[in-house]
């Protein structure tokens, strides 16, 4: 962290030392692998950088970084990261999640933190279920996948994140897999580098409670198409995606939200603004 | 003498990413409580840092070469390096060599794909040393894997299972 400013970090820098407790085979390894390549490719420093997260098993990778960290309120990760991007532009400041804290008890956020276009990067590790609380279906599931815990499955069908960031109006729409750590880092720091909120959705397999996600590797491919800056093109190729095509996906040109900043005031200034 | 120096830039890095990704899983299972398969891994790691090592020796670089931080190879991830999904929490030591011998063939089938290439003769030469180096590690890993018991069948089933699926 104290490295002088003109050594190049690497990936290894960008890891704590605490041990994740992800299960072993867990898609959220490389995932964490990936972020820490990309923070390195765009030689940024430790110091300059912020992860913030929500609760779940994604949400525990600010912890197993050396920048800093904030895990956050169940489902509010985009609003603590929004506050401190507003507050201190200066840092790169990335969200972690899952699809059930970003999509189910953090939907609204993720509605309106893509409508203020805030510069922030959003990593969704979706893996189709709520794992840290042992498989219960998640916004994602499919309606047809049965468990102990809803039997026949639940019936109701999909949330589609990758649209819903689209008509909310995201700048930029990723989708990457967690099997490909290189191509999953690449995505990211293109992310990092594009103005205003981009959104990644990361397909991170959950292997102890959807075993069969590890045929994912078999199922992803590479976008067809190059990615478009139209939002109609783009809302067409997203709504007759099959939910495997890798890549960027949408890149917008939309200014991203910075507020006028006033100057600093003393506090005895504040206070007194605040007098009854 | 450009191409061949990137070449064993190549397969340090390709080494080096060996060793982390073993040290990776070894401490997955250490976590997990499966430390006869962590120590496998560190084992693992232990060796293909050795490697790095020789590659080192052998350039006589001082460290690691001027390479891009986060070095990437196109496409997937470097032969030699085994995917993050390969781990099971109830997984035996046979299994971690199997997943060392699927790496080791990936990387002969690597080193013999330039070996046989159009590249530099230098190049082409080390890569025939590498391949040969790679073939060897196989046949140690096989040998290694017949020392070490097979799992039984069902040695994934677990009587107390986090899984509560039908």
């Amino acid at each position: 962290m104290n490295a002088p400013l003109t050594v190049a970090l690497q990936a290894k820098d960008f890891k704590s030392d605490y041990k994740p407790v992800w299960c072993p085979g867990c898609g959220d390894y490389s995932v964490l692998s990936a972020i820490t390549k990309a923070l390195a490719t765009l030689a940024l420093r430790p110091e300059n950088v912020a992860v913030v997260s929500g609760i779940g098993c994604s949400s525990r990778i600010p912890a197993y970084t050396t920048c800093y960290g904030f895990h956050g309120v169940h489902g509010r990760a985009l609003p603590v990261a929004t506050g401190l991007k507003v507050a201190r532009p200066d840092l790169t400041v990335l969200v972690a999640s899952g699809d059930g804290d970003g999509y189910s008890i953090g939907g609204n956020h993720f509605l309106h933190a893509c409508r203020r276009n805030v510069d922030l990067t959003y990593i969704v590790m979706d893996n189709h279920v709520y794992g840290m609380t042992k498989g219960q279906p998640s916004p994602t599931t499919e309606p047809d996948w049965g468990s102990k815990l809803a039997p026949g499955g639940t019936g109701v069908r999909e949330f589609h994140p990758l649209v819903i960031a689209l008509a909310s109006g995201a700048n930029f729409i990723a989708r990457a897999f967690s099997g490909d750590p290189n191509g999953c880092a690449a995505l990211i720091a293109e992310a990092v580098r594009h103005p205003g909120f981009s959104f990644i959705e990361v397909l991170s397999p959950c292997v102890t409670f959807r075993p069969e996600q590890r045929g994912w590797k078999d199922a992803v491919r590479p976008a067809p198409v190059e990615f478009t800056d139209d939002p109609g093109r783009a809302a067409r190729r997203l709504m007759t995606d099959d939910g495997f095509n890798i890549g960027v996906l949408y890149k917008g040109a939309r200014a991203p939200y910075s507020p006028a900043r006033g100057g600093t005031r003393p506090v005895q200034d504040l206070e007194t603004a605040f007098h009854l | 003498m450009k191409q061949y120096a990137e070449f064993m830039a190549r397969a340090y890095t390709m080494e080096l990413e060996a060793t982390e990704r073993y040290a990776q899983f070894a401490e997955s299972l250490e976590t997990h409580n499966n430390r006869e398969v962590a120590q496998m891994f560190r084992k693992l790691a232990d060796i293909e840092a050795l490697h790095a090592k020789r590659i080192l020796e052998q350039m006589q670089w001082p460290s690691m070469p001027a390479l891009p931080p986060a070095y990437a190879w196109e496409g997937d991830e470097a032969p030699e390096t085994a995917p993050f999904d390969s781990l099971h929490y109830l997984m035996q030591p046979w299994h971690a060599l199997e997943i060392a011998l699927r790496c080791e063939q990936r990387a002969q089938k690597y080193y013999a794909g330039i070996a046989a290439s159009k590249a530099p003769a230098q190049v082409r030469s080390a890569a025939r040393e590498m391949a040969a180096e790679e073939a060897e590690h196989v046949r140690l890993i096989r040998a290694w894997m017949a020392r070490v018991p097979r799992p039984a069948a069902g040695w994934d089933e677990d009587p107390d299972p986090p899984r509560t699926n039908e």
